[in-house]
């Protein structure tokens, strides 16, 4: 018998501003991860991220629109990588314009580390779309290779 | 007084109110804000509050519940009091190393080191 790991993964969603949507697609990041024999630093890394992007479009970007407003989440997972998007339906942002939360001055202000965190875990992170779509891409460190343990 | 929809477990523990999370993760942001005024309304019950916080069962948190911490954080400095951590998670830990909200908190690995560290 042979025991093969999936090659990949990916999906498109609409998630809304309801916490069983978004630990849904929470969720369904992690299994794929498992899937993918992604180790437990691995999981938490994307985990975190996704959850602060996904906070940051409902919470900020659609805060003037109706709860039921979705954002699009794509995600791509392959053994190798994470390639994660998020767009949202928000007047969009500057994200230059955010303060760095972990000056002496800001580090009592209770708001603003998502964004720093996302930067802190994924490999890359970029803005378009005028701050309104967020992409992310995390790089499976090589030491953890899917080779080296199979 | 924990009400019966209480995310927390409370125990008095030598004068040190100490507190737990039931959650394995603090995400929600509207959990987060009813875990911040059950802590809020402990803080308030004491003259000079001593709380520990343990993280024992909890895998993940979000940044908001960091906010929630800072704002806690603020509540019991106000009202001359004394906060701890404890038994973090290492990759929770890493968080707040790469906040650098380790500047602010006074972390323990475990609840027993954090109890002796209050000043009394």
């Amino acid at each position: 018998m042979t025991h093969q790991t999936p090659k990949s993964d990916s999906a498109t969603l609409d998630v809304a501003n309801d916490r069983a949507q978004i630990d849904r697609a929470i969720e369904g990041v992690g299994a794929s991860l498992e899937r993918l024999a992604y180790d437990k630093a691995s999981r938490f890394a994307v985990k975190l991220s996704l959850q602060e992007a996904l906070a940051n479009a409902l919470n900020h970007g659609h805060k003037d629109l109706p709860p039921s407003v979705p954002i699009r989440l794509e995600y791509q997972i392959t053994p190798d990588e994470v390639r994660i998007s998020i767009e949202d339906k928000g007047p969009g942002f500057d994200p230059a314009t955010v303060p760095d939360p972990t000056l002496d001055e800001n580090l009592e202000r209770p708001c603003g580390r998502g964004i720093m965190l996302i930067r802190a875990y994924m490999t890359e992170v970029t803005f378009s779309k005028g701050g309104n779509r967020l992409s992310m891409r995390y790089l499976r460190p090589d030491d953890k290779s899917v080779a080296a343990t199979a | 007084m924990q009400s019966k929809d209480s995310r927390l477990r409370v125990r008095r523990i030598d004068n040190v109110t100490q507190v737990e999370f039931i959650d394995r993760n603090i995400l929600d942001e509207g959990n987060i804000q009813a875990i911040a005024e059950e802590i809020g309304r402990l803080i308030d019950a004491e003259q000079q509050p001593r709380l520990l916080i343990s993280f024992q069962n909890v895998d993940h948190l979000s940044s908001a519940a960091l906010g929630a911490l800072i704002t806690i954080n603020n509540k019991v400095r106000d009202r001359g009091g004394q906060l701890r951590l404890s038994n973090i998670d290492p990759q929770i830990q890493e968080v707040f190393v790469i906040t650098r909200l380790t500047k602010i908190f006074q972390i323990h690995e475990t609840a027993d080191e954090a109890l002796r560290s209050f000043k009394s």
